[in-house]
């Protein structure tokens, strides 16, 4: 079985009103010194059978058009193959 | 004029947007996400609400149902389509449309009735206003802020693309007061105010919205005559 990774991100240059409030919270709480917090998705893909080219492919394109939107977000993708 | 009104799983606004169609004196054609046949409407309202629930991001699940290929497909060849609210970020997941719309700046969800100047009237949704008309309609909101890169939003502002900005306060962030664009044709408008909810003095806070659902009739029977 393979897992895919897919970490989303919205890009540095976009406000991230979540990621602002959780730093507010953080501080609150007693953590001093954050300098930056960003909130981020992550999709565990979970695959029958190991990875082969035509299914990374299409999973790098709907990482693209699905799973994250170009306009405001960024998106790395990886796979572990289970032993 | 025949316009579609599509209504996905988690949209609200569906029945007053017909409404408003009605009111213009449109008729109403209920269309629903998993049919791809148009019923041979000629424009096409995607109402606001929460399609699929706002899932992955507002609008993202929404671009792929059976109906939006069609819609799509007409709309590059120039049948208007209006998107409210979420039927703006529908449009932007569509790519019928530059941008994206994220969480409002302050967080909290807006319920407001928001003074908006109407900038570009050329436009199949808006040819009935006055540039620079200021109206009032209700908006509602929690992902309503408009962001797009430096160079897209010159582009929108040089060519005249927006259709209306908001007026005394922003109320969610919006790059450069944006509240609604329309593409480089005019057939495609997405707004994030309501103007379906502003076509009645018994229920909106002004007659304003019915105005964007008579423009699309004028620009029909402009059609009719020039043809």
């Amino acid at each position: 079985m393979a897992r895919v990774v897919v970490d989303v991100m919205l890009k540095p240059e976009i406000l991230d009103p979540q990621g602002r409030a959780v730093q507010g919270a953080l501080g609150r709480l007693g953590l001093t010194g954050v300098a930056d917090v960003r909130q981020g998705k992550q999709f565990v893909i979970t695959l029958d059978g190991a990875m082969d080219a035509d299914r990374a492919a299409v999973l790098e394109r709907l990482a693209g058009e699905l799973l994250s939107n170009p306009v405001i977000e960024d998106f790395t993708l990886t796979v572990q193959e289970d032993s | 004029m025949r316009i579609g009104v599509v209504t996905f799983p988690g949209s609200l606004d569906d029945r007053d947007a017909a409404r408003a169609v009605r009111l213009a004196g449109g008729e109403a054609v209920a269309l629903w996400h998993g049919d791809s046949d148009l019923s041979a409407v000629d424009a096409v309202v995607l109402p606001g609400g929460f399609s699929y629930g706002d899932y992955l991001r507002c609008g993202a699940i929404a671009r792929f149902a059976p109906v939006m290929s069609s819609i799509v497909s007409r709309a590059e060849g120039g049948m208007p389509v209006l998107g409210i609210c979420n039927g703006f970020q529908i449009l932007c997941e569509s790519h019928l449309l530059p941008g994206a719309l994220t969480r409002n700046d302050h967080l909290h969800f807006i319920c407001r009735d928001q003074r908006l100047v109407i900038e570009s009237t050329d436009s199949d949704w808006t040819r009935d206003f006055e540039p620079g008309q200021e109206i009032v309609v209700p908006l509602k909101n929690g992902e309503g802020g408009y962001v797009a890169d430096e160079q897209t939003l010159d582009q929108l502002e040089g060519d005249g693309l927006v259709i209306a900005r908001y007026l005394e306060v922003n109320p969610n962030g919006s790059r450069r007061d944006i509240a609604g664009i329309r593409n480089a044709r005019g057939n495609v408008v997405g707004l994030m105010p309501h103007p379906e909810h502003a076509v009645e003095a018994l229920t909106g806070p002004t007659t304003d919205g019915l105005a964007f659902f008579t423009s699309v009739l004028t620009t029909a029977l402009t059609s009719v005559v020039n043809a």
